[in-house]
């Protein structure tokens, strides 16, 4: 298992997949296609699924990350930014540029539900920041 | 290169299976939309959406409360839609309109939307084919292709569209949104090809008990919504245009 | 006329090197601000899903438009055989290209999606102005460049005239589709009008031929060439002509606009009580981009002095900013009718006036495309033989005249 979730070049510490897809060929498609061409797959099913409405999971980025990016020990999930993120485990290492993440999620819903739980999305990083300002312009004033 | 690659994809039950098992595995909160299969009838996942339905929406005002915005707060919660503290830049992709007629003072409250124009101005004039409408009606913005020009806001007689004005972050799986793209309602796409036959505002609406929002295919003779518009009719905002909108309303 | 003497000017002076580095700057500023614009978002700017086409497209499509209005005077002189006027049209050429340039960058950096520019040139749907525009304007860098080179090459030269047609012909479509941008919205009150693409064709002949003017007197007077009076004052009447078609065309779409009562919210808007936009149509654009400069060109002992000749040229291009700003932002400022007669109100600013205040990033950008269009010029003119040695009565054989 951790032989498939692990690209050669990535750091070690990625979390493994959920599950394999596949005894013969753990992941969708047999693991050295999918090193070479899982962005192949991606974007043409992308198509069907944006224009066509086709929603299977096989070839979806939602099923890549379902499966890919599990929680670590702590129980936390790896955002992109970070390399202990599956796909950004390659993605450094080859100095890959991808747009994908700033629009799709980078972890499964369960992660976002539990990421947006607290609460939910009154604050948010920016607004935080101001914040803070506000804070430290409030103690100079005083 | 491309057709090189078997991208056809026979869904196995076994595979089926395989996925509910994992879902079932972790014992989290599944987010509607992901691993849950079709209701009855629905169409299979793996075939593409055809001009057999048109997708619509009815409206009936005469039920819609005016301090009631339960269809704007569940359709933010259900696509992730959510203020970032500054009016003129959030995103809104449903609102609620009031208007108030001058003569008489009598106000009509609305949620308002993208229309899902048979004949859209914004699929028109995007320059890159990025508007766009689906076979069965519903308009959408691929993401992929959209510049961010913004000629479709200004083509927009709704004022249905929406530009994303900063990085966003967090954003749901089913509904990828980001800086740079504008967009707008989606009719549920993600719970219209799942088979759900409804929308969030709509089963909110309900859960209040007003019941003004009524979802349905107007190509079916048999819906409701065809069935209630045969009956009673329904008004097309700025039917001037001659769009032949998807969402009709009633009692405007 | 065919013995114009053509030279390229000395770039080795100090103040061509400040000149040219102070554009570059502003250039250089003005790509900086955009890519701030793109880390961030357009939240720091003045736009909004109000007003979603803010001061950018205003500084672009004024460039865009003068682009293809800096090409008459080449048009002139080949498509309507004045000879007089043939020695300024690889200059026009070049403000041509150059000016477009300088719109289209602009245009492109305020995408919300910049680095898709890839996709815009490769997909089209051709039923959208935008597409259309895409090609028109490649096409017509294209086509100008062919047209300069006709004109430039000796052996060329006997193709310059249908070069030269072919260039008219495509500006006068390019104006078209940029004026068709705003013709064609059905759901804008200020825009649904045809008349937009006859007004946009007009106006480019007027800013067009104010830049021309302008960048034709500083080249000669910074580089000690001779500017002779006769042809200065077959431009500034050209001017006045032209200023004036712009208020007839101006005059007639608030005419038409006014007649119907569907049009009377947005023509009291922009006319009577649209704030900073009843200002800028009433001061900026109509007193002094239309009327001084009319008085300035038509009137003695104004129109005798070649610095009220410069300022009438600034104030055309001042007041068509201004115009452009009104409607352009002017359009979308006013609301969105919905319900023709009702009072509307949202969370979603229905039903009001849209605020806008250009941001600084804005306005660098806007300055910056203008700094980039000026910059190519002053390269152009130095590396190739754009400008004639001497433009003096005698050297283009005119008689003397007493403006």
């Amino acid at each position: 298992m951790l032989m498939f979730g692990t690209v050669a070049a990535g750091p070690e510490n990625i979390p493994p997949p959920k599950a394999k897809y596949d005894e013969d060929t753990l992941c969708v498609e047999p693991v050295e296609i999918m090193r070479r061409q899982h962005f192949e797959y991606i974007l043409d099913h992308r198509d069907r699924t944006v224009i066509e409405g086709i929603r299977t999971k096989k070839h979806s980025l939602i099923g890549c990350i379902d499966c890919h990016i599990t929680p670590n020990d702590e129980g936390v999930y790896a955002r992109y930014s970070q390399e202990t993120h599956f796909c950004a485990s390659c993605h450094q290492f080859a100095a890959v540029r991808i747009d994908c993440f700033q629009c799709h999620a980078d972890r499964p819903a369960e992660a976002i539900r539990e990421a947006l739980k607290p609460d939910q999305h009154a604050r948010r990083p920016v607004q935080e920041l101001l914040e803070t300002l506000q804070f430290s312009t409030a103690v100079f004033t005083k | 290169m491309r057709d090189t690659l078997d991208t056809t994809e026979e869904i196995s039950t076994g595979r089926r299976q395989f996925t509910q098992g994992v879902a079932a595995l972790g014992g989290l909160a599944i987010a509607p939309g992901v691993f849950l299969y079709h209701a009855a009838g629905a169409k299979p996942d793996d075939q593409a959406v055809s001009s057999q339905q048109r997708w619509g929406m009815l409206v009936n005002t005469n039920n819609c409360h005016e301090e009631c915005d339960a269809c704007v707060t569940a359709c933010n919660e259900e696509n992730g839609v959510w203020s970032l503290g500054r009016p003129e830049t959030d995103a809104q992709w449903i609102r609620k309109l009031n208007v108030r007629d001058r003569q008489t003072g009598h106000v009509t409250s609305m949620p308002m939307m993208c229309q899902h124009c048979e004949h859209p101005p914004c699929v028109d004039v995007c320059p890159t084919r990025a508007s766009f409408r689906r076979e069965d009606g519903i308009v959408l913005v691929n993401k992929h292709t959209c510049i961010g020009c913004r000629y479709c806001m200004m083509a927009c007689p709704y004022k249905a569209r929406s530009f994303i004005h900063e990085p966003l972050q967090d954003q749901l799986p089913h509904s990828p949104r980001g800086k740079g793209c504008v967009e707008s309602c989606t009719l549920c796409v993600h719970k219209v090809d799942q088979g759900d036959n409804t929308t969030a505002c709509a089963e909110a609406c309900a859960e209040e008990g007003h019941e003004a929002l009524l979802f349905g295919d107007l190509n079916d003779p048999e819906s409701e919504i065809s069935k209630r518009l045969e009956k009673y009719g329904g008004t097309q905002i700025r039917a001037d245009l001659g769009l032949n909108t998807g969402v009709r309303y009633q009692g405007i | 006329m065919e013995t114009a003497r053509f030279s390229t000017i000395h770039a080795n002076s100090v103040q061509y090197w400040i000149l040219l580095g102070t554009l570059v700057l502003g250039a250089l500023v003005g790509y900086l601000a955009a890519h701030h614009m793109d880390v961030e978002g357009h939240h720091i700017t003045g736009m909004s899903n109000q007003i979603v086409w803010g001061f950018p497209h205003v500084a672009a499509v004024f460039l865009i438009v003068a682009a293809s209005g800096a090409l008459n005077v080449a048009s002139i002189s080949s498509v309507f055989g004045k000879v007089d006027y043939k020695p300024l049209a690889r200059l026009s050429a070049l403000l041509a290209i150059a000016l477009l340039v300088g719109g289209l960058v602009i245009l492109v950096l305020d995408l919300g999606r910049p680095d898709r520019l890839i996709i815009a040139m490769t997909v089209y749907n051709f039923k959208s102005i935008f597409a259309w525009n895409i090609f028109l304007y490649v096409g017509f860098i294209f086509i100008t460049a062919i047209y300069l080179w006709m004109m430039m090459e000796r052996k060329m030269n006997r193709f310059s005239k249908p070069a030269g047609f072919t260039a008219f012909i495509w500006r006068l479509i390019l104006t078209t589709g940029t004026g068709s941008i705003f013709g064609f919205l059905v759901a804008r009150q200020a825009y649904d009008a045809a008349i937009m693409a006859p007004l946009f064709i007009i106006m480019s002949f007027a800013f067009g031929l104010a830049v021309f003017i302008l960048v034709l007197q500083a080249s000669y007077a910074w580089t000690q060439r001779h500017l002779g009076d006769a042809i200065l004052h077959k431009l500034r009447v050209l001017l006045g002509v032209f200023v004036a078609s712009v208020f007839y065309f101006v005059l007639v779409y608030h005419l038409t606009n006014l007649y119907a009562t569907e049009h009377h919210g947005v023509e009291r808007f922009i006319l009577v009580d649209g704030g900073i936009y009843t200002f800028l149509f009433w001061v900026v654009q109509m007193l002094f981009g239309c009327v001084v400069p009319l008085v300035l060109v038509f009137i003695r002992p104004f129109s005798q002095s070649r610095h009220m000749i410069s300022l009438a040229a600034l104030l055309v291009i001042v007041g068509g900013l201004a115009q452009l700003y009104v409607i352009i932002i002017g359009g979308q400022a006013y609301p969105l009718v919905l319900f023709p007669g009702m009072e509307e109100s949202s969370s979603f600013f229905d039903g009001v006036v849209a605020q806008y205040a250009p941001s600084i990033f804005e306005i660098l950008l806007g300055v910056g495309g203008i700094c980039l269009s000026l910059a190519i010029v002053t390269v152009g003119i130095a590396v190739l033989e754009f400008l004639p040695e001497s433009l003096s009565d005698k050297a283009l054989k005119l008689e003397s005249v007493t403006p």
